[in-house]
Parts: C-alpha cells; sequence; structure tokens
C-alpha cells in the first residue's frame, strides 16, 4: 500500500561493528560529496542533471546552493537526504554514507513547499518527527511548545495548515525540521515562497537559530542577498548538466555580525556582486527552464 | 466556461452579506428547499387526483398512500428490517472486500493488474441478471443471494474510491516519511490511510445506496418473501397500488436512513479541514 519510493527503512541504528555506526571523530565534516553525478533516465531519454559535484561542508558551516532553474540544486540536496542515490560518486553526512545518516535522523529537511499534514493541527505537524521517532508524550509536548515559541507561532497551535498564510505554513515546517536538533539542517528554498518583509525576518531567525544550535546547513536559494546574508561560503552552480561554477567565500568583514545593519553595509554590497558575477559568468546562465520542485 | 465561473463569482458576491451569514442561510436553504419542492409535489399530485379527478386507481392520492402506510404499518416496519437487514450486511462485506482488496491492489501492482478486469466485468453485471440465478441456487428459502448481490453492488463503488484514494499520497509526503526512516507500518498509518480516507468514505456513502437498491431490486427475482421488494411486487400484482406505493415510500426511506448514517459516519470520522475540501469521488 505504501508506494514503492518510499523505502521500508528501519529508525533503529544499524549495529553489526559497522565503522559508519559509530560517533564520528571531531572535525569530520558534516557532509562530504565526491566526484557524484546524477543522471535521470526519463521515457524522454537521460538528463544528466548533475556532473561531477565535489562539495565539503564542516560542521556548524552555513552553505548556500545558488544557481538558475534546473541546474541541480534540488537533486543534490536530495543526494545528500538520500532521497534519491547519485549515479556516480560518494555522498557521506558525518563520516557515514547518506543512508545510514538518514536511518540515525541525523539531519532535518524542509523542502519548498512546506508539505504539511492538512489533517493534523499545527502542532501535531511540529510533533510528527517525534512521534514517529518514539519520543514520550510529554516532552513532545514541551518541545513542540518551544518550537512554536521559536517561530512565533504559539497562538496557532490548535490550528489546521490551511487556515494559515503561505509564510506561517513554511514557519510550521521549519519548526518540524528543527524538532530533533538536527546537527545538519537541509533547506530547499524554503523562504521562496515568502513576500520579501517575511523573508527577511525569517532569514533572521534563521540565523538566530543556526547560532543557538550551531547547526550546519545546506539551503538552496534563488536569492542573491538572501545567500548573502546567510551564508559562510555561496556555491554557484550552472546547468545542463549541474556544475559547481566557483564557490565563493563571504568575506563580511571581522566581526560580521548577521544583523539587519549588515543589508547596509558595503562589504555585503560587494558580495552580492561577487556573487551575482560568478553567477552570469555561467555559461548557458538566466533565469529560464521551469522550477520542477 | 470562463464566463459561467465569473457570473458565479459575481452572483456570489451579491448575494454575499458576511460569510457567516451566508452559511446560515445555505444551511436554511439547504433544509427548507427540498421540503417546499416535496410539499409542492405532493400538493399538485393530491389535487391532479381530487380535484381533477385523475383516477384514484391509475394514480393513488398521497392521502389514500397515507392511509394504506398506517393500515399496513407492522407489515411494512418488518419488510424494512428484512430488506434492511440483507442491504447492510451486504454493504458491510462489500465494504470489507472493497478496502481490502483495494489495499491489496495498491501495494502489489500485479493483484491491481489482476483485479482490474474483473472489477470492470462487476461494474456491469446487472442485478437483474444475477438476481433469479443466486435465488435458485442458493434456494426459496435463503436471504443469501440477496446479500450477495448488494455485497456486490456495495464492493465496486468502495473499492474503485479507495484504490484511487490510496495513490493520492503526495511525493512530498512521501520524501518526508523517507527523511524520517518512517517503517512502512508509520507510512500507512500517517499519510497513506488519512490521505485515502475521504475517498473511502466517498465509496461507503455511494455504496450504501447501491446496498439498498440492490437488495431491494433482488426481491423481484423470487426468493423467500416479506421483504420491500417483494411486498411492492406482489401489492401492484393485485392491483393494490396505493399499498404498493406505501412499501415504496418506505423503500426510499429507507435508503434514506443508509445515506445518513454513512454520512454520519463521514462526519464522525472526518476532521473538520479536510472534509470540507473532499472533492466528490466518483465510481
Ligand atoms: N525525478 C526526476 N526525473 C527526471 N528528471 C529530473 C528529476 N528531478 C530533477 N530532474 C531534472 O534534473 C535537473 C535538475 O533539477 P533540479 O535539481 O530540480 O533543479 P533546481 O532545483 O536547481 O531547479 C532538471 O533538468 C530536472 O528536469
Ligand atoms: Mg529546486
Amino acid at each position: 500500500m505504501t508506494d514503492p519510493t518510499t523505502a521500508p527503512a528501519v529508525a533503529a541504528p544499524a549495529g553489526g561493528g559497522a565503522p559508519d555506526a559509530v560517533a564520528a571523530p571531531p572535525g569530520t565534516p558534516a557532509v562530504e560529496i565526491r566526484g557524484v553525478d546524477k543522471t535521470f533516465d526519463t521515457r524522454s531519454g537521460l538528463v544528466p542533471a548533475l556532473d561531477g559535484i565535489d562539495l565539503t561542508v564542516a560542521e556548524g558551516e552555513f552553505v548556500s546552493l545558488i544557481g538558475p532553474s534546473g541546474c541541480g540544486k534540488s537533486t543534490l540536496m536530495r543526494l545528500i537526504a538520500d532521497l534519491d542515490e547519485p549515479t556516480s560518486g560518494e555522498v557521506r553526512v558525518f563520516g557515514k554514507t547518506a543512508r545510514q545518516a538518514r536511518r540515525d535522523q541525523d539531519y532535518g529537511i524542509a523542502f519548498q513547499q512546506a508539505g504539511l499534514l492538512p489533517w493534523r493541527t499545527v502542532a501535531a505537524n511540529v510533533a510528527l518527527p517525534l512521534e514517529l521517532h518514539g519520543v514520550a508524550s510529554a516532552s513532545r509536548r514541551d518541545r513542540v511548545a518551544e518550537l512554536l515559541e521559536m517561530v512565533g507561532l504559539a497562538d496557532f497551535a490548535d490550528r489546521y495548515p490551511d487556515q494559515l498564510s503561505g509564510g506561517m505554513q513554511q514557519r510550521v515546517a521549519i519548526a518540524r525540521a528543527l524538532a530533533e536538533r538536527p546537527r545538519l539542517l537541509l533547506m530547499d528554498e524554503p523562504f521562496g515562497a515568502l513576500d520579501e518583509m517575511t523573508r527577511e525576518k525569517m532569514q533572521a531567525e534563521l540565523v538566530r537559530i543556526c547560532a543557538e544550535t550551531g547547526a550546519a546547513v545546506v539551503f538552496v536559494t534563488h536569492s542573491i542577498p538572501e545567500a548573502v546574508f546567510l551564508s559562510d561560503r555561496v556555491v554557484v552552480m550552472s546547468p545542463r548538466p549541474g556544475r559547481i561554477q566557483q564557490v565563493v567565500s563571504m568575506q563580511l568583514g571581522a566581526d560580521a555580525s548577521r544583523t539587519e545593519a549588515l543589508r547596509e553595509e558595503r562589504a555585503f554590497f560587494e558580495m552580492v556582486t561577487v556573487v551575482r558575477e560568478a553567477l552570469h559568468g555561467a555559461p548557458a546562465g538566466g533565469a529560464r527552464g521551469v522550477e520542477t520542485r | 466556461m470562463a464566463t459561467a465561473t465569473g457570473t458565479a463569482a459575481i452572483t456570489a458576491a451579491r448575494v454575499g452579506g458576511t460569510a457567516a451569514a451566508r452559511s446560515r442561510r445555505e444551511a436554511v436553504l439547504r433544509v427548507v428547499a427540498p421540503i417546499a419542492v416535496g410539499l409542492i409535489v405532493l400538493g399538485a399530485w393530491q389535487f391532479l387526483v381530487s380535484v381533477v379527478g385523475v383516477s384514484d386507481y391509475l394514480l393513488p392520492s398521497p392521502q389514500s398512500i397515507a392511509e394504506e402506510f398506517v393500515a399496513y404499518w407492522p407489515s411494512i416496519l418488518s419488510a424494512a428490517v428484512i430488506t434492511g437487514t440483507n442491504a447492510f450486511v451486504g454493504l458491510v462485506v462489500g465494504t470489507v472486500l472493497g478496502l481490502a482488496l483495494a489495499a491489496l491492489a495498491a501495494r502489489w501492482r500485479a493483484i491491481d493488474r489482476m483485479s482490474a478486469p474483473v472489477v470492470a466485468a462487476l461494474a456491469v453485471v446487472p442485478i437483474v441478471a444475477l438476481a433469479p440465478v443466486l435465488n435458485s441456487m442458493f434456494g426459496a428459502d435463503s436471504q443469501f443471494g440477496r446479500q450477495a448481490i448488494a455485497a456486490l453492488a456495495s464492493f465496486v463503488p468502495v473499492f474503485l474510491n479507495t484504490l484511487r484514494g490510496f495513490r493520492q499520497t503526495t511525493p512530498v509526503h512521501r520524501d518526508l516519511m523517507k527523511a524520517y526512516a518512517a517503517t512502512s507500518g508509520q507510512v500507512l498509518r500517517t499519510i497513506t490511510l488519512p490521505t485515502a480516507r475521504p475517498f473511502m468514505l466517498t465509496g461507503i456513502r455511494i455504496a450504501s445506496s447501491l446496498a439498498v437498491i440492490s437488495a431491494l431490486v433482488a426481491e423481484y427475482f423470487g426468493g423467500p418473501r416479506g421483504g420491500l421488494g417483494s411486498l411492492i411486487s406482489t401489492s401492484a400484482a393485485s392491483s393494490a397500488y396505493a399499498r404498493a406505493w406505501a412499501y415504496v415510500v418506505a423503500s426510499i426511506a429507507l435508503g434514506l436512513l443508509f445515506y445518513l448514517a454513512t454520512l454520519a459516519l463521514e462526519r464522525l470520522v472526518q476532521p473538520r479541514t479536510t472534509r470540507q475540501r473532499t472533492t466528490e469521488g466518483s465510481t
């Protein structure tokens, strides 16, 4: 009755003496991608989505993926999440295989669509991962209250998703992604559907949350200022097939605190320009193609 | 199409007022309108018979039907119990089979492939063709044939709607479950069943009416007497038309009872928000 694409995976970490199951030594990168290609086998032929991707995300690091539609940003994120498998190459998360990391629940994920369950209340939606992983109901309740407070939706706990605006739904999805305090957060254009004001507010929230939790983040975005504001490094991708065009480290000054004031600073605009040039230098660039997810 | 939608929107806006007032008005209208139509039809009917003078033999007046209804109440009640029991047993069996087979077909493509032509064939089996056969097969004093027919009629819409419901899970929900490393049992409980639920309920609602109709019609083709269907046919055969109509009225009430019961079931198990958005599934 379940779809064949849904893995019948068991949450229990594999024992059996696999070195993967042991906690990674300090300094192990959160994500390590080596020589990854991804080709989709579709009815109309092979679609090369990613080609020769190498990328390392350190623990606690904030990395944005930016590039025109169809350059494989979502695909790359899905490979890290083990929702798809690379055609060749290797993806490791905290030193384990991506599959093991998924089974161990090492990451939290937020998609472009909020993907809330419409028959559950806001609180029950946030509680979902805790429920699935057997957290006791009392501590579940406390954690949900805490999370809803964090995303500013404490008053909406008993509402249903269709009673919320798009931005509020996305905040619920983010709270859900944070529920189990993951050390790695994967976010695919989570603010894509928000208006500019809400978006900037959410970005500030995300900066605060990351500082609090120390989580590494892989963040897919379309927006250059968003990438610059949030990231330690911005990965600029080019399409057809998806390649890493350039990796830009953000140099926002010695004591670059990511506050609202940063958006007005010279260093910020300079980095925006650097990223924009990297992006436009990409062959066959430009915002064409239809967003598929 | 576009203009029609536009007009509808404008009309809705004009009728407007506050949303609450509008929904209250709609609720009242939904109850009052059918009652008004019913009264008008009954009035016109009575008028045709008693004033215009259409023969009571050709078209019994509502009044004479009501008199027969009262006079034969015990027999009507026991007949409704017999037919109702057949329909109920058929509905339950057909629903259980429909849900179970849909679950199997959703899980294993091979079963889906095998069952598709069978279900398509079942969907077009006319009750009139099957009833005499089953009635003779299971003997003159068995209700089994009728219950089997009701079960068959119920099975088809439940199966088709449920199977469709099982296919409605969205990719983002499936991805989410995979990201949570959910077991297949958890996936079933968390997304597959809740997504399919409104479709199942629609199937059961459609089946409830079909169960009553087929249990009733099956009685026209032999088997034990005493149900509403057989009493309608005997009354009509002995030219007691007013009494036949009284049994028809009871049949309508029985069908309505089943329909309302499934509607109540729907309200019971379906949370408020998703119920509003459920689209009507067809057979
Ligand atoms: N499931 C899939 N099947 C076939 N092709 C796909 C699939 N997912 C993505 N693609 C293709 O891979 C390419 C990259 O897609 P995607 O990763 O969604 O791009 P982005 O998120 O950067 O817009 C596109 O050409 C898209 O059509
Ligand atoms: Mg995408």
